[in-house]
């Protein structure tokens, strides 16, 4: 079976006047952990509820497990789960009946007590929605997502409000599922979320994709792969052939050449008696890439 | 599963979560003895006979119409409808879960106003009708849930749903012969309440009430009941929704 978990083709979305959605291709194989970026505003939250079926498309085909999720096919609900943004069970039951009420939804659904330890809920399983913290009903929801044994997982925003270490619990949660076999597509603000996590990403600005590929190979395209940051004291002048940015003492400039760029700094530091403290080289992160594309994009759109 | 046994099972994930909020649950059946008791001592001696048949209305209304609309409302709003319509579950068998929970809970509403004024006001309760009787309750719980979920669809948002759903049933109870006696109304409200199912519903328990098996079957409430049944449902197809609104 090649069959793409999620496959899009010129997907359209307009409300009224305005085009949320400007022609997306897309491809997610299955196994995959795919993570969606992109601000606010920008189509990524249209696009997901089209692939989970909450939402109409204006144009373009999907298909999704070989589905129209536009049809609201039961078939293909057996074989998905979602974790919306925002916590949507009865508070009334407890953690465990809300579990079975959902699994009993699914023709082959995960035995309860093994979904409620995968997600960290076994010792809050007979406590009721109502009283427990964010954090838990964060997990909750993703409990309930799992309760059916989806093959493909939508997880929105599934970590926000963690704490640092339920973070990195969750993110177990969830490179277990790809060890499974799962397809997760993953809708997320953290970029650290996605380059833990993702197999493959794409960015969407303005209504369409700017960049997709692996965090590697997204890092590594186009120029100004390296970053220099160190300090200057006070009254010190860099002189402005090294373009770079200074924020107080702090100092940051971007090369292709880090080598060469080092080797002059170094050079001008040591003739200038000025010294470079907490001197750094490193490579640009995915955070860099994406601020940069979408701001490009922002740009361009209000060009 | 099929639909009908997870429809089924739903009611049971309903029942379970209503029982949790004992104050809630607690209300929702003192309400309406409250009411009865009200109304006895403000028109006296003799008033049971009218107040019995009109509190079973009441209390059959509010249960389905005035708690589906308010309770479908927030559930909308709080995510919980959106969830489920994620899910394999029929849409149908999560609506019939809730309006089966509901009309559940009236008809335990009807059997405690029925029992209250049999043993306190010694109002006798129309066995002779019962056929006809528990086809008024069915009819009318059917229509008042369907015109429950039309309306949780026109709600904005759960905030506005108490004055809302209030501002839509309370005025139709006071001029439909439910809380105060008809007689000396002006007779084009009369004719204009009967245009609603409130006051039809309220003839046909109170005539069964008052007559017993000679009242016979009442077509013509029961016409006017359906048709709003119909209304209702077509309202609820054209605006329920499953999406929270902000």
């Amino acid at each position: 079976m090649n069959e793409p978990a999620i496959e899009l083709r010129g997907l359209r979305k307009s409300y009224g006047s305005i085009e949320a959605v400007r022609g997306i291709d897309l491809r997610v194989e299955r196994g995959e952990v795919f993570a969606w970026l992109g601000p606010n505003g920008a189509g990524k939250t249209t696009t997901v509820e089209i692939l989970e079926g909450h939402r109409s498309r204006s144009g373009g085909e999907v298909s999704v497990l070989g589905h129209d999720p536009g049809r609201n096919d039961r078939a293909l609900k057996e074989r998905m789960g979602i974790v919306l943004q925002q916590t949507g069970v009865d508070q009334y039951l407890t953690v465990r009946e809300v579990v079975r009420m959902v699994a009993g939804y699914y023709p082959r659904p995960r035995d309860v007590t093994e979904v409620l330890e995968l997600t960290g809920l076994a010792g809050q399983a007979d406590r009721r929605v109502k009283q427990l913290s964010g954090g838990q009903k964060r997990r909750v929801d993703l409990a309930v997502a799992l309760a059916g044994d989806p093959e493909l997982l939508f997880l929105d925003e599934p970590t926000t409000g963690f704490d640092p270490s339920a973070r990195r619990q969750a993110w177990e949660t969830i490179r277990g599922l790809a060890e499974l076999g799962k397809t997760v597509f993953l809708t997320t603000h953290f970029m650290d979320e996605a380059q833990a996590l993702a197999n493959r990403l794409a960015i969407i600005a303005d209504g369409s994709i700017v960049a997709s590929g692996s965090a590697d190979e997204l890092i590594d395209a186009g120029s100004a792969v390296s970053r220099i940051r160190f300090r200057l004291a006070d009254g010190i002048v860099l002189p402005d052939r090294f373009g770079a940015r200074r924020e107080a003492s702090a100092c940051e400039l971007e090369t292709d050449a880090p080598t060469r760029a080092l080797h002059e700094l170094t050079k001008w530091a040591l003739d200038a008696d000025a010294e470079l403290l907490d001197l750094e080289v490193s490579r640009r992160s995915l955070e860099d890439v994406y601020l940069q594309l979408t701001a490009d994009a922002g740009a361009a759109a209000a060009e | 599963m099929s639909g009908l046994a997870l429809a089924v099972r739903q009611i049971g994930y309903e029942n379970r979560a209503f029982w949790r909020n004992p104050p809630a649950a607690f209300f929702t059946f003192a309400f309406p003895l409250l009411f009865m008791v009200i109304f006895n001592v403000l028109f006296g001696e003799g008033a049971a006979g009218f107040f019995t048949p009109a509190i079973i209305v009441f209390s059959v209304v509010t249960a389905t119409y005035t708690n589906l609309a308010m309770m479908v409302t927030i559930a909308r709003d709080e995510g919980i409808l959106k969830r489920i319509r994620g899910t394999p579950l029929p849409a149908w068998a999560y609506l019939a879960g809730r309006i089966g929970h509901s009309v559940a809970i009236a008809f335990l509403l009807v059997v405690i106003v029925a029992a209250f004024g049999a043993l306190v006001y010694r109002v006798e309760v129309p066995w002779t009708a019962m056929p006809a009787v528990l086809l008024v309750l069915v009819v009318s719980a059917a229509t008042f849930s369907a015109l429950g979920l039309a309306l949780s669809g026109l709600i904005p948002n759960a905030d506005a749903s108490p004055a809302v759903v209030n501002a839509t049933i309370l005025p139709v109870l006071f001029i439909s012969n439910v809380f105060v006696p008809m007689e000396s109304a002006p007779e084009w409200l009369d004719t204009a309440s009967h245009l609603l199912p409130v006051h039809q519903f309220a003839d046909a328990m109170m005539d069964l009430y008052a007559r017993g098996a000679d009242a016979g079957l009442p077509l013509m409430e029961l016409g006017v009941i359906t048709l709003w049944g119909v209304i209702g449902v077509l309202g609820a197809l054209r605006f329920f929704s499953w999406e929270p609104r902000r």
